[in-house]
């Protein structure tokens, strides 16, 4: 195990890549070891050297026509050839639906173990890495550590945040590694509309649940919305039960950390709950007092959202203007 | 198409969890257990492409260190022709990477199959693994995450959620499919059925069945603790005579925390 030596980072999104930076190089700070980025893509030379700039000591650059798009059976190969080869002691994956994918093949390739959606990491005393997760469908968070290298963790986005880039030395390394061909085939892509896409970048929130009763109601959380420049969002009985939506908030649909959260109607079921517990300030309005929602909000409102949704609109209107 | 594998979970019902307030430990020993609810979907859609194409057997597989008969069953009820149950006290401690290895040895022994189909993660432990640990382990094409799937002749076609889009991907069968909750509404079984289900036949295998090697299955990680998160909050109560009074207050108050009007 001894032979397995330095951090690396990989994720097929730029930006997410960045933030894991941020924790690698405290990681391979701690254990005073080398900080690698695994880059992969096609005419991406110029971005490589970027990177150095957000932290890392050492650009593993893989520049291949195979690698224009995310390909899970391509990009598996080429990590799986470094990881092989190059023995690093941790692996830290972004937890897209396709990283996560990824990382779970690779561990199994490797013969090693992964733990995903860390959403906090550290190393204890032995220099093994910890990883903190929820867990039990949002009742638990779990601390997991590994027993066997590399330890692979998956980052779920926006889970840090990116270093300020600063002139720093390191060097890109241009690799050629062999490329396995796909097993399944891409045949179309759909674009998801760019404002349900935003939620998890929201500063501020005003999400309904069951207590909304009808579809069209959720103008009176858009009217508010306008005045606090928020987005709009709801749990998931409404996507799943009643399809009105077809996205949610929650641990299984969008996790959230906006500045400001408020909940409409919703009775705060724990799924829901670890689905937005990162809020600074939690507001929730409901009619009924036993709500589990109260037991995790800053503010709360005994009360019918359909009279205080819009004497708050215009509260604050009146107060911000 | 002959034959579908679905691989179903025995889970912690999370909703019924109870959390001990001094220590904040979850109390898991009392928990009832159910068909981690993802699997079930993965099960109802086996079961509606069964009926859709009128032939395919659909059998079930599990592993668990315990006793799993009552999930079993619901899962004949629902619709499978078979479930097949590993079960073994040396599982006791097994990570994503030994179930997923105990399936996958599970499946050869269990022979010929067109799909295997997985929930896309567990209801308790929701990790997310095993599907792709194990297209990996059988060297299946993999399509994870899939809300709608067909069935032409020798190839499988899906739709998957990705975080900014929609993907559709054609494989070849044999494949390996993790399916999302919108895929189906999994259905709930008639007395009936249930009935029809005390019938059909329960294949019980250890690990020496599968001539599981012990070194295989011992845990890659370790869980050092896990606790129900400390609650932080405020829990400030809003009264006030009317709504407007109270949307005053409250409007007063967030602009206080700073959290309106960036």
């Amino acid at each position: 195990m001894s032979e397995h030596k330095g951090v690396w980072v990989f994720s097929e999104k730029y930006d997410l890549t960045l933030e894991m930076l941020r924790k690698g190089r405290e990681i391979a700070d701690k254990l005073q070891t080398k900080l690698t980025a695994v880059f992969a893509g096609h005419n991406i030379k110029e971005k490589a050297g970027e990177l150095i700039k957000y932290g890392v000591d050492k650009v593993y650059l893989i520049d291949n026509p195979a690698l224009e798009r995310f390909q899970a059976e391509a990009y598996l190969s080429v990590l799986h050839n470094l990881a092989a080869n190059y023995k690093p002691e941790i692996l830290l994956i972004g937890s897209t639906k396709n990283g996560k994918s990824l990382a779970a093949r690779l561990a199994t390739r490797l013969g090693t173990g992964c733990v995903p959606d860390c959403a906090g990491l550290g190393v204890n005393e032995e220099g093994r890495l910890i990883g903190e997760r929820i867990t039990y469908g949002g009742n638990a968070v779990a601390k997991v550590t590994f027993r066997s290298k590399p330890q692979i963790a998956t980052i779920p986005a926006r889970a840090f945040e990116k270093l300020e880039p600063e002139d720093r030395k390191g060097e890109v390394i241009e690799l050629d590694v062999q490329i396995e061909g796909p097993k399944t085939e891409v045949v179309e892509i759909k674009p998801l509309e760019t404002a349900s896409v935003n939620i998890e970048e929201a500063d501020v929130i005003i999400s309904c649940g069951r207590g909304l009763e009808k579809k069209e109601d959720k103008a009176l959380l858009e009217e508010l919305a306008k005045i606090v420049n928020g987005h709009v969002g709801n749990s998931r009985p409404l996507a799943e039960d009643r399809k009105w939506f077809t996205e949610w908030v929650g641990l299984s649909g969008h996790k959230v950390k906006p500045t400001l959260y408020i909940a409409c109607g919703i009775s705060g079921v724990i799924q829901h709950v670890a689905g937005i517990r990162d809020s600074k300030t939690i507001v929730a309005i409901n009619n009924d007092p036993e709500a589990p929602i109260f037991e995790v909000a800053d503010y709360g409102v005994v009360g019918d959202l359909y009279e205080i949704l819009p004497a708050l609109t215009e509260a604050l209107r009146k107060q911000l203007h | 198409m002959k034959r579908i594998i679905v691989c179903l979970k025995q889970a912690v019902d999370v909703s019924q969890l109870k959390v001990d307030p001094a220590t904040r430990r979850l109390i898991t020993a009392s928990a009832p257990k159910k068909i981690s609810d993802f699997d079930k979907n993965a099960l109802e859609e086996a079961v509606r492409i069964r009926e859709k194409i009128g032939e395919a057997e659909v059998y079930t597989l599990t592993v668990s260190h315990e006793d799993a008969k009552a999930v079993l069953r619901e899962a004949l009820a629902i619709g499978a022709d078979k479930a097949y149950f590993v079960n073994d006290p040396s599982f006791q401690d097994v990570d994503t990477s030994g179930t997923a290895y105990v399936l996958a040895e599970a499946i050869k022994k269990i022979g010929e199959f067109d799909l295997v189909l997985c929930g896309e993660a567990s209801l308790d432990s929701f990790s997310g693994l095993v599907g792709s640990r194990l297209a990996e382990l059988l060297n299946l094409p993999l399509i994870a995450s899939v809300r709608r799937l067909t069935v032409e002749d020798n190839t499988v076609v899906a739709e998957r959620t990705l975080e900014d889009a929609y993907e559709t991907v054609k494989a070849k069968m044999p494949a390996l499919i993790t399916v999302t909750r919108e895929i189906n509404q999994p259905r709930i079984p008639s007395l009936m059925m249930i009935m029809k289900a005390s019938k059909k036949a329960i294949v019980t295998w250890t690990a020496t069945d599968l001539n599981i090697q012990q070194k295989k299955i011992g845990a890659k990680i370790e869980v050092v603790e896990v606790l129900a998160p400390k609650t932080e909050r405020k829990k400030i109560m809003i009264t006030g005579e009317n709504s407007a009074e109270i949307a005053e207050k409250l409007a007063k108050a967030l602009i206080q925390e700073g959290v309106v009007g960036r």
